[in-house]
């Protein structure tokens, strides 16, 4: 379990470091926490000939209220931060309830939140929370930027639309609407490992009680998060009834998701676990967003 | 029994060292011009070998020497057998297959080493296997019991006519006879599975051949570093004085660390002599888990045959255990099941079969526990079938056939892994029971909570099963109890540590006797350089046999303390007891001369001594046991279930435990637990898992789980009774393996009452969320 040879760049600005992923092109890897990229390279599964690594370069760290009520989160900021952070707390109760959940407190000291949308696992919460939450994410190359949204971001397990020499630098996730409420639901075989199945929703209801919005989306059941179009489909415009959910939920059971069979848990199992959790994570976003 | 500080929760001696981060272990140790080793593996389970080319792997810079089978000649040949087949045993049938260092001809196991790279460094060994091309032929791996012993199936040995490696059968009674009377027999098919030790440390050897010395020093995590040392003399035609092995602080062992006919173990010491460098080879844990040993599989056919009252008649179980593609270790897991299957109950009537099979797996060799769950597993789940269906509580029908505190020392007539008939030395089996109720209490969650919880839609459920542990067994350990001149203790024994407290309890034992403190008690264990008879740390035995030669070497010292005390002061040897360090003459504390100057007096430099008179205060001596001595326990656990997502919570568990004597509680509540956590591992978490073509699924710690703190019971009962062993003079018993034992078999119960409305019987472990709600989903709702 040794790594093999590879080079290392440590830059200290953000220009430096897309200078040098311009350079390395396809040899090249950004290093951000380093709780995925190291084990799998000392795995050897992950073979790149060179690591720019990114925790030296501060301006890259932060969290920033934006003046739409949301937050501009930039992308080396550690998970354990967003964690604490009285804003995200306040902007987005959901990522209270996620950040928990994400492996360990040594692990989350250490694992950024970029790196980790960046990564796209399909097991992992941060790609589905952005989804849910409509993020918009900065993308810089040398002499370059654009704007990806997270919905367009990821493409596959573990591939994203980011270019080799391109690096995710920035994760703005827009206000949510008064009469939101969200909750996220997870099973996982224990605490701080990757799920079975998870569950984030995000609904807002107008002052009538009816659904003006629902997102929802699925996690470790499809080869990307998947956003439940049934959710929207059958929930906005009408007052949520445990009817409703319970339709969503049989909908998504059945028919979005596509779940596989590992040592941990059969594709059935997870099949139910998306109904159960589905049930749980929309009952429990409602009754917040009627509070 | 509690002394002065013999039987007293005493903080451990080492953990000073281990908690600032000061402890060596293996992989501290840095020798001048020290080289790395890699193994590299076989992919396949069962192949025939074609060629293996490794000329382009030898070229890379900083790569020393890269070797296949050929290169080793005759040095590679099966063995050695590390523990004999049970000829004890009439009839029985055992082939031995001791493991091959290398593969030759064939593979038998992925992970089963091809070649062996020497290089600077372990990046540059490993990087040299991109550059090895193995031709392999796969072959039809074998991995299903039953199916390995069907007419026309691979063989993984094809110079025996099947994969059965072994076939033994032991009967007391009749049991045919004992079920033809019975009100009922119930027979059931049960899966047994059990996972790896999985150690915090892995493996890991340093070797360092002295060229002109002609001295080979090797570290070793070993738990059996005498037998270590003797088997690599033997294997290089060296004498047993020019090996020492030492074992340094060890992150744990729990059962595969006995081994010492492993590839590394073979292989290495030969090419440090070739080379005249010192190797260090460090296992990684993908290693650890394709190429150290663990456990597997058992299937049972069980059968339980009773009366009406739900009294035992008899027990039949004819089982299959996998033994994986070798047997090195004999048969000292299965015979275990076979030992532990009856355990603490009346069973007028068993009979017992093993049929240990060959596969393309790695070796199994005993995990703590190391057979016992699967035999206890079996009973108390055959005691469950049959509560249920007499209608009866899972704790009245264990009451009911508790063997009784009168029948000690009981012969049970099944010949164990020692080779001897068991006999259940002592306990109080129905005490243990009636105390596990008592504390977690089992009457009242029964009548009033349950019910309550079950109005609510809880589903908690209650668990309760019995065990008993065969431990401290022989052959025999050894120890050497030495006074310096600065008066404090060195004791010297053959076993070695990985983690249980050795340099803490046996220090104990000493001082109580000499009369010392606990940290003026330098204990050594696992250097043969500083002693070596015995063999080596497993079936619980540490405490039982090593630490009786303990205490029997430092009676004899202190004995000999009052001797040369009271001639020293002029006085005669009645007259004269041990006080705080020193020999004091009784009832004058004014007279009175330190250990340690007696020790000086006691070695003369000029002079002469008195004939037969042997210098220094220090003495040897050696204990085994005629039979080992058992340890028992009754426990009970409440479990959570979330009956829609099957996440289960254990809310409490509880212990009542008998290993005799108590030297150290606090000690053995931390191995109480510790077994406890591997129990619930084996329950729930921890499954080592081959394909259909033998590949290992579960070469991780994300694959392969291992229980967490907060998979651990939120609250923790655990309480003793102390019926003293009479096989040894402080009546000791092991307990190093207890809490592994029953967990298993309880929390199957207790999911089972949790999820009473679904009348589960589950015959499997471990489970995991999503196969316990496959079971569900196929039981009948009532
Ligand atoms: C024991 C354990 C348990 C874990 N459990 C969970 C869990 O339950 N849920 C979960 O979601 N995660 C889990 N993780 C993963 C952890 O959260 C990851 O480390 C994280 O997802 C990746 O973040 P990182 O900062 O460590 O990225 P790194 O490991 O440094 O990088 C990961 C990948 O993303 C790329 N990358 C990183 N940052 C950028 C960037 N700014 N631009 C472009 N590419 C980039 C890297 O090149 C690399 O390919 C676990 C990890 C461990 C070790």
């Amino acid at each position: 379990m040794k790594p093999i040879p590879f080079e290392y760049f440590a830059p200290t600005s953000t220009e430096e470091a897309l200078e040098h992923l311009a350079n390395l092109g396809y040899n090249g890897k950004v290093l951000a926490g380093g709780q995925s990229l190291i084990p799998a390279m000392n795995f050897r599964m992950a073979r790149p000939g060179a690591l720019v690594d990114l925790n030296g370069i501060p301006e890259l760290a932060y969290i920033k209220p934006t003046a739409d009520g949301g937050l501009a989160i930039g992308t080396m900021t550690r998970d354990s931060k967003v964690e604490h952070s009285p804003e995200v707390a306040q902007r987005f109760p959901l990522l209270l309830e996620v950040m928990p959940n994400i492996a360990h407190p040594q692990i989350r000291n250490r694992g950024t939140f970029g790196g980790s949308i960046a990564h796209a696992d399909p097991a992992g919460q941060l790609p589905a929370i952005s989804i849910v939450l409509n993020a918009n994410l900065k993308v810089l190359k040398k002499g370059g930027e654009r704007w990806v949204k997270a919905e367009e971001f990821f493409l596959g397990p573990f591939m994203t639309v980011l270019e080799p020499e391109e690096m995710l630098a920035e994760v703005v996730l827009p206000g949510l609407p008064p009469h939101t409420g969200s909750s996220y639901q997870q099973v996982s075989r224990q605490k701080g490992g990757y799920s079975l199945a998870a569950v984030a929703s995000v609904v807002t209801l107008d002052t009538a009680g009816k659904c003006t919005s629902a997102r929802m989306v699925m996690i470790s059941v499809g080869d990307v998060p998947i956003l439940s179009e049934a959710a929207t489909r059958i929930l906005v415009g009408q007052k949520p009834t445990p009817e409703a959910i319970a339709e969503v939920a049989e909908i998504a059971a059945s028919k979005e998701i596509d779940p596989g069979t590992d040592i941990h848990a059969t594709a059935e199992y997870r099949r139910h676990l998306v109904r159960v959790l589905v049930r749980r994570s929309l009952s429990t976003a409602f009754e917040r967003a009627a509070k | 029994m509690a002394g002065r500080v013999f039987g007293q929760s005493i903080p451990r001696n080492e953990d000073p060292y281990l908690l600032t981060g000061q402890a060596k272990f293996i992989d501290d140790i840095e020798l001048p011009g020290m080289l790395h080793a890699a193994f590299y593996r076989s992919d396949y389970a069962h192949a025939r070998i074609k060629k293996i080319d490794v000329s382009e792997a030898r070229k890379l810079p900083g790569v020393i020497a890269v070797y296949t089978a050929e290169d080793f000649g005759e040095f590679v040949r099966p063995g050695p057998l590390q523990v004999p087949p049970p000829t004890a045993i009439k009839g029985s049938i055992f082939h031995a297959r001791p493991l091959m260092p290398i593969a030759k001809d064939k593979v038998r196991y992925s992970g089963e080493p091809l070649a062996v790279i020497i290089a600077e460094n372990r990046y540059i060994a490993e990087d040299a296997m991109d550059y090895i091309v193995a031709e392999l032929e796969p072959l039809p791996a074998v991995t299903d019991l039953e199916k390995a012993l069907e007419p026309g199936a691979p063989l993984v040995h094809e110079d025996l006519e099947s994969n059965l490696a072994a076939l033994v059968k032991q009967e007391r009674g009749n049991y045919e006879e004992a079920a033809a009377k019975a009100d009922v027999v119930i027979k059931k098919k049960i899966y047994v599975d059990r996972g790896a030790g999985a150690a915090m440390e892995n493996r890991g050897l340093v070797v360092n051949w002295d060229d002109r010395a002609r001295e080979m020093t090797i570290w070793a995590t070993t738990q059996a570093p005498i037998p270590l040392r003797n088997s690599i003399a033997t294997r290089l035609g060296l004498f047993e004085e020019q090996v020492r092995v030492i074992t340094p602080f060890i992150g744990g062992g729990f059962g595969p660390k006995i081994m010492t006919s492993q590839p590394d173990d073979v292989l290495l010491p030969i090419i440090a002599m070739w080379l005249k460098r010192p190797i260090k080879w460090i296992e990684d844990r993908r290693e650890n888990f394709l190429a150290t040993t663990s456990e597997r599989d058992q299937i049972h056919y069980a059968e339980i045959a009773l009366t009406r009252d739900g009294i035992i008649l008899g027990v039949k179980d004819v089982f299959y255990h996998n033994t994986g593609a070798y047997d090195p270790y004999g048969m000292t897991v299965p015979l275990n099941t076979q030992t532990h299957t009856v355990s603490c109950y009346e069973v007028p009537n068993f009979y017992t079969e093993i049929r240990m099979v060959f596969t393309n797996e790695y070796v199994v060799t005993p995990v703590r526990g190391a057979g016992r769950p699967e035999g206890v597993f079996v009973m108390e789940r055959l005691l469950d079938y049959a509560a249920q269906e007499l209608g009866m509580d899972p704790a009245e029908i264990r009451r009911r056939n508790l063997l009784r505190k009168e029948r000690f020392p009981y012969p049970t007539g099944i010949i164990g892994q020692d080779f001897v008939e068991g006999v259940l030395d002592s306990g109080d089996y129905p005490e243990t029971l009636r105390r596990v109720m008592e504390v977690i209490e089992y009457e009242k969650f029964r009548k009033e909570i349950q019910p309550q919880l079950r109005a609510q839609g809880k589903h908690k459920g209650i668990g309760i099963v019995c065990f008993t542990e065969g431990t401290a067994v022989g052959p025999y350990e050894g120890a050497r109890v030495t006074v310096g001149a600065n008066g404090k203790v060195t004791v010297a024994t053959g076993i070695s540590t990985q983690g249980q407290g050795h340099f803490t309890v046996f220090a104990q034992i000493a001082a109580e006797q000499l009369g010392v403190d606990v940290k003026d008690v330098n204990v050594i264990t696992g250097d043969t350089g500083h002693f070596h008879w015995g063999a080596g740390t497993f079936a619980s035995r540490g405490m039982g046999v090593a630490g009786t030669a303990v205490y029997n070497a430092a009676v004899k010292v202190r004995q000999k303390a009052l001797q040369f005390g009271a001639r020293f002061l002029g006085v005669s040897e009645d007259e004269v007891e041990l006080c705080d360090g020193k020999v004091c003459v009784k009832g004058d504390p004014s007279r009175s001369m330190p250990l340690g100057e007696i020790a000086l007096k006691a070695n003369p430099t000029r002079g002469t001594i008195e004939p037969g008179v042997e210098p220094g205060l220090e003495a040897t001596a050696y204990f085994g046991p005629p039979y080992g001595a058992t340890g028992a326990g009754a426990v009970a656990m409440i479990v959570d279930v979330d009956p829609e997502t099957m996440a289960v919570n254990i809310e409490k568990f509880a212990i009542v435990h008998d290993c005799g004597t108590v030297v150290n509680p606090l000690l053995l509540e931390g191995q109480v637990m510790g077994g406890v956590h591997m129990g619930i591992g084996n329950a729930f978490y921890e499954k080592i898992k081959y394909d259909e073509n033998g590949q290992l699924l579960t070469a991780s710690l994300m694959d392969y789980l291992i229980p967490q703190a907060t998979d651990m019971p939120k609250e923790m009962i655990v309480e003793h009774l102390e019926t003293p062993s009479p096989l040894n003079p402080l009546g000791m018993k092991g307990v190093g393996e207890a809490g592994a034992i029953p967990t298993p078999a309880c929390f199957m119960q207790a999911l089972e009452d949790a999820l009473y409305e679904y009348r589960l019987q589950i015959d499997e472990t471990p489970l995991n969320p999503s196969r316990l709600w496959e079971l569900v989903q196929q039981a009948p709702k009532k």
